[in-house]
């Protein structure tokens, strides 16, 4: 039996949506590359010193002293090593990432929460996305966007977007069912019982979800930088490909140091909100 | 007059509750639906009515179906089957807005584990109900206050339910369901989850409420004790369907079945039957008589005590039979020897709280009602023989009370 032509026809899908909705992907490729320049000129404009100061407070407010001098020392050292801009727009890449993964994700999850059918057709395409290789995806990115940050971040968004959905979804569908049968009982619309009982009681679960999506991305910049993503990921990618292992480390350490600040902070969120709801 | 009408009301849970309506219209019972089509018939063509201002207990063991029945009532659950009238409207067949309207305006639920939100503070909690409603904050809140002082709990309005004991915050969800001013109450084992003292004094709580509110209020438990303590009526449910319904006194002396009766037989009798269900007739007279007509009376029926009475029947004292003959030969009248201090006790109270004085009182104790009538007495051995179930130790008629006595006065005098 003959081999079926599953790339071929993977290969005219794409083409097809390329010349179809090509002014789509352009309208796409507009919004996101004004997010990623919108975060990344605020944060270059701001001097390092600055934005440092502004981020250790961030971290005292939400967690410890301890916290904010990690951020603190941690920042300094990127600065320090000269990786400052790269890692500014590292972030800029990683923030509209989640930005992006938030407003697609908490929505779809709370969907999938609320019917059955949503959740059946939703869950089996989380896990395509989760399980399928990540560069599978730059290649068809990289023909509807072209090089550069914008099919890095829809890259990121793909890949990083299933916790949220997921963590959504878990969230609202343990508020325990007395609580949703109160709320009903006392006259609810779908609404109300939404804004007013299941989003507030599901939200620790809807951080942690949003905190995972913010790693999954993180994780990402390495590959987006393979298609043109700028930022320290391209450091490490460039460090690879010329075997310069000292610069490959300050590299990587950047990303390590951006990688535990950023889930400090989200899981802080967490915390705070907990104590404050006290679920 | 009837508020909530439920008419044979069934409930299938399963993929194909229709098909299965089909099947009981056939015969086949319970056991045999579920398994052989794996359907469970939840409640099984119940009908009843509850008139205004009532308290209607259903009551029944866990799986008998009661919290099914009851969450028809406000559609939480849909029924597969039957028409459910609340004022006169059939909930069955309303639309969703109707419904909301219905659940914001008219029925309130208390839940039996509380759930309160546990992100809102126990104001915000008493408010939900008028929140949904689009009431206006500051009403709203005034209002949430309002509610909660009339459960003891003005000072906690802004604590989160967590920072509150069990019983506490069962008092807040019994605010929150009041908060709105709803006719009718839906309580689901409401304090079951109450440690036993909490609960009694919750059940007092409750009936004072009542007493000042009037609402309507089911409520559905699985304690017996409970429910004859609290209930004006008892619906009594098994495997879906009603057993029996009647008044508290009703279910316990005359039980629909066996089920009932093995039901009832541990119930402590002493806090269900009252002073009027084992009283006695009484022999009276009137103190324009001789004491020699009284020794007469009493020689007639064989007692040595007799209560004396005015004309409108109104409770004076009582004589003995030492102090009359004594009466007769020193030539004093009835009203010298009358004893005026005479343990008295209302018709209402309870057997439990009769043991006390009925052991201290050296004459027979005299039943009045609120005007100071003589209904009957109790004499020693009355409250030990009923306790027993001996029904000999009890009034013939104990429902007309008053006509049995009055007759026996134009025999007596």
């Amino acid at each position: 039996m003959s081999k079926l032509p599953l790339d071929k026809w993977v290969e005219n899908i794409v083409d097809a949506l390329e010349t179809g909705l090509k002014p789509l992907f352009h309208v796409i490729s507009l919004i996101i590359e004004g997010i990623v320049n919108g975060i990344a000129n605020t944060f270059h404009w701001l001097p390092a010193l600055v934005f440092i100061v502004l981020a250790a407070a961030l971290g005292y407010y939400l967690g410890k002293w301890k916290f904010a001098a990690f951020t603190a020392v941690g920042l300094l050292l990127i600065d320090n090593l000269g990786l400052w801009e790269h890692t500014i727009d590292t972030l800029a890449l990683v923030l509209t990432s989640a930005i992006l993964s938030i407003v697609i994700g908490v929505p779809l999850g709370i969907g999938s929460a609320q019917s059955d059918r949503v959740r059946g057709i939703v869950t089996p395409l989380l896990d395509f996305m989760q399980t399928m290789p990540a560069f599978v995806y730059l290649i068809p990115a990289v023909t509807f966007f072209g090089l550069g940050v914008v099919p890095g971040v829809i890259a990121s968004v793909i890949f990083a977007v299933p916790p949220t959905i997921r963590l959504t979804n878990l969230g609202i569908r343990q508020v325990p069912e007395d609580l949703v049968e109160a709320a009903d009982a006392f006259g609810s619309t779908s609404r109300q019982k939404l804004f007013k009982l299941q989003i507030p009681l599901a939200m620790p679960s809807i951080m942690t979800g949003i905190n995972q999506t913010i790693m999954l991305s993180l994780s990402m910049v390495v590959i987006a930088s393979m298609i043109g993503a700028q930022g320290v990921g391209a450091d490490v990618y460039g460090a690879v490909t010329q075997i310069k292992t000292g610069e490959g480390f300050e590299a990587g350490l950047a990303i390590v140091v951006l990688a535990i600040v950023l889930d400090r902070m989200t899981q802080n969120i967490v915390r705070k909100n907990r104590r404050g709801s006290n679920v | 007059m009837a508020i909530i009408e439920v008419n044979q009301v069934t409930k299938v849970f399963g993929n194909d509750p229709e098909s299965i309506l089909r099947l009981m219209d056939d015969g086949w019972n319970k056991e045999k639906i579920y398994r052989e089509r794996k359907h469970t018939v939840g409640v099984n063509n119940v009908s009843f009515s509850v008139n205004a201002g009532e308290i209607f207990v259903i009551m029944g063991l866990s799986g008998s179906g009661k919290s099914t029945l009851v969450r028809m009532l406000n559609r939480l659950i849909e029924p597969t089957r039957g028409s459910i009238s609340i004022h006169g409207k059939d909930i069955v067949k309303m639309n969703k807005e109707g419904l909301i309207k219905v659940r914001q305006k008219q029925i309130s639920m208390v839940f039996q584990k509380f759930a309160l939100f546990p992100h809102r503070t126990v104001a915000e909690n008493v408010e939900y109900g008028l929140e949904v409603q689009g009431v206006d904050k500051a009403v709203r809140r005034k209002k949430a206050i309002e509610s909660l002082t009339l459960v003891g709990l003005g000072d906690y309005a802004d604590s989160l339910p967590s920072q509150l004991s069990g019983g506490m915050q069962q008092r807040v969800g019994l605010a929150r369901a009041l908060a709105n001013d709803p006719d009718i109450l839906l309580m689901d084992e409401a304090f079951s989850a109450l440690d036993p003292l909490i609960r009694k004094e919750m059940q007092d709580e409750l009936l004072e409420l009542q007493d000042k509110m009037k609402k309507t209020i089911i409520f559905i438990t699985h304690d017996l004790d409970e429910a004859l303590r609290i209930g004006d009526r008892i619906l009594l449910m098994k495997d879906g369907s009603v057993v029996q319904v009647g008044t508290p006194e009703e279910v316990m002396m005359n039980p629909a079945n066996e089920y009932v009766e093995r039901f009832v037989e541990d119930v402590d009798l002493s806090k269900v039957l009252t002073a009027a269900s084992v009283m006695r007739r009484p022999e009276t007279i009137t103190l324009d008589r001789g004491p020699r007509v009284a020794l007469q009376l009493m020689r007639e029926s064989g007692i040595s005590n007799l209560f004396v009475v005015d004309r409108g029947r109104r409770l004076m004292g009582v004589i003995t039979a030492e102090d009359a003959s004594a009466a007769v030969r020193e030539g004093k009248t009835l009203a010298d020897i009358v004893i005026h201090d005479v343990a008295v006790v209302d018709k209402d109270k309870l057997l439990y709280q009769l043991f006390d004085i009925c052991s201290t009182s050296k004459h027979p104790v005299a039943v009045v009602n609120s005007n100071n009538r003589l209904m009957g007495v109790i004499v020693r051995g009355a409250v030990l023989g009923a306790l027993a179930g001996n029904p000999d130790q009890r009034a013939d008629q104990p429902a007309e009370p008053i006509a049995a006595l009055t007759e026996g006065v134009s025999a007596n005098v």
